[in-house]
């Protein structure tokens, strides 16, 4: 129940920023599409901690300030491989533990490893991500993210 | 009058960073030379020159509706592009395709037959 | 130095010629993955083209569509991978689906 106010906030909150027009009208109609919207999601049984991921702590924003630093890190040592005069390469795939409990956590885990450049999340399993790493000086602050992103994924749901 | 002008600045930096990574991301994608280098520099493109180019147009747009628009356009591509990245490089890997020298291979160790 | 059309102008500029980068690698492209690759990104920075074509002109609105273009790249880029793993895009055939060994990896990973 908590689940589904809390859906119905977020797409109203997503309504506003939109429309754009805030008429009685208009605004009695974003509620009622809203409001449509999450009925028809209970009934088909898709509210769950995937769709709506009210578990995650609030240090996920700080997770995501690190995120951005590492991002821009790894973007320049990108950058510089590129521009290098002759590009020297030494592709690896490498298999990185996860100690997330949750789908959810290995989810966060792995689409961090694919936004920072020069990794990419080739395959998942249980315990482990297949990573592609463009050099070998890539994969060390992997370890890190890791354990940042099992401290912020919640609860089992 | 001078928090205005620290704002111009601050954008101009903002769309000169970030078209210089876009363009060097552009260029990664011609010049390295196999797929799965190449995916590194679309990843380039996907996320620091592209949030680079979206905070100067919020720093233009000021605290607006339209800046609440960038922000949402921001955070679905921060959603999506890696999404679409590991989709790609799993098609790819399951496709067999691999890079000509590899290092090291712990794919291997996944007990799959990928040719 | 400080009118907005100049740094938009600019940041046009560069995703112009990125744009061109990477449709070049489109054509050149010797797998379909890098094809696939470079689309995808020739659809992000569309979408940016998007936004700063609605500042140039002042009309901010042209964001719904930049929105609306993010989603349907995303969409395309994911039907194309489907449609070249299972040649169909209703639901997946179970049979030709190669990653069916899920469980292998932790007993090879953690020896």
């Amino acid at each position: 129940m908590a689940k589904a106010i809390a859906l119905g906030i977020a797409l109203f909150a997503f309504w506003l920023t939109l429309s754009g027009h805030y008429t009685l009208f208009l605004l009695s109609m974003g509620v009622a599409s809203c409001g449509l919207c999450v009925y028809i999601t209970t009934r088909m049984g898709l509210i769950d901690a995937e769709t709506v991921p009210t578990q995650l702590r609030f240090a996920l924003l700080t997770y995501w300030f690190w995120l951005i630093i590492e991002i821009i890190k790894s973007n320049k040592d990108m950058a510089r491989i590129i521009l290098s005069r002759k590009i020297e390469l030494a592709h690896q795939f490498v298999l990185i533990p996860t100690s997330q409990q949750t789908d959810m956590g290995r989810v966060i885990f792995a689409n961090s490893i694919t936004l920072t450049p020069g990794t990419v999340t080739i395959e998942t399993a249980e315990h482990a991500l297949l990573v592609h790493a463009v050099t070998p000086a890539f994969v060390p602050s992997l370890e890190e993210m890791g354990r940042r992103v099992t401290a912020v994924e919640g609860a089992q749901a | 009058m001078t928090l205005d002008l620290v704002i111009q600045i601050a954008s101009w930096a903002c769309f000169s960073i970030g078209g210089t990574f876009l363009v060097i991301g552009a260029l990664g994608l011609i010049r390295l030379p196999d797929f799965w280098a190449r995916i590194h520099a679309a990843g380039m493109i996907d996320t620091l020159g592209s949030a680079l180019v979206l905070a100067g147009m919020m720093l233009q747009a000021g605290l607006t509706l339209t800046t609440l628009k960038l922000v949402l356009i921001g955070l679905f591509l921060f959603v999506a592009g890696p999404t679409a990245s590991h989709a790609i490089a799993n098609a790819a890997w399951v496709a067999g395709l691999k890079p000509e020298r590899l290092e090291k291979d712990e794919g291997a160790l996944l007990g799959r037959k990928s040719s | 130095m400080s009118d907005p059309l100049a740094m938009f102008a600019v940041a046009l500029v560069a995703v112009f010629v990125a744009m061109l980068l990477v449709i070049i690698r489109t054509f050149m492209g010797p797998s379909l993955y890098d094809r696939v690759l470079s689309v995808n990104s020739f659809g992000t920075l569309t979408v940016l083209l998007l936004g700063l074509l609605g500042f140039l002109t002042g009309r901010p609105d042209f964001l719904d569509i930049a929105l609306l273009y993010a989603l349907i790249n995303f969409v395309g880029t994911i039907a194309v991978l489907k449609f070249v793993r299972h040649r169909l895009l209703g639901a997946a055939n179970p049979s030709r689906d190669i990653a069916d060994s899920r469980d292998e990896i932790v007993k090879g990973g953690q020896a």
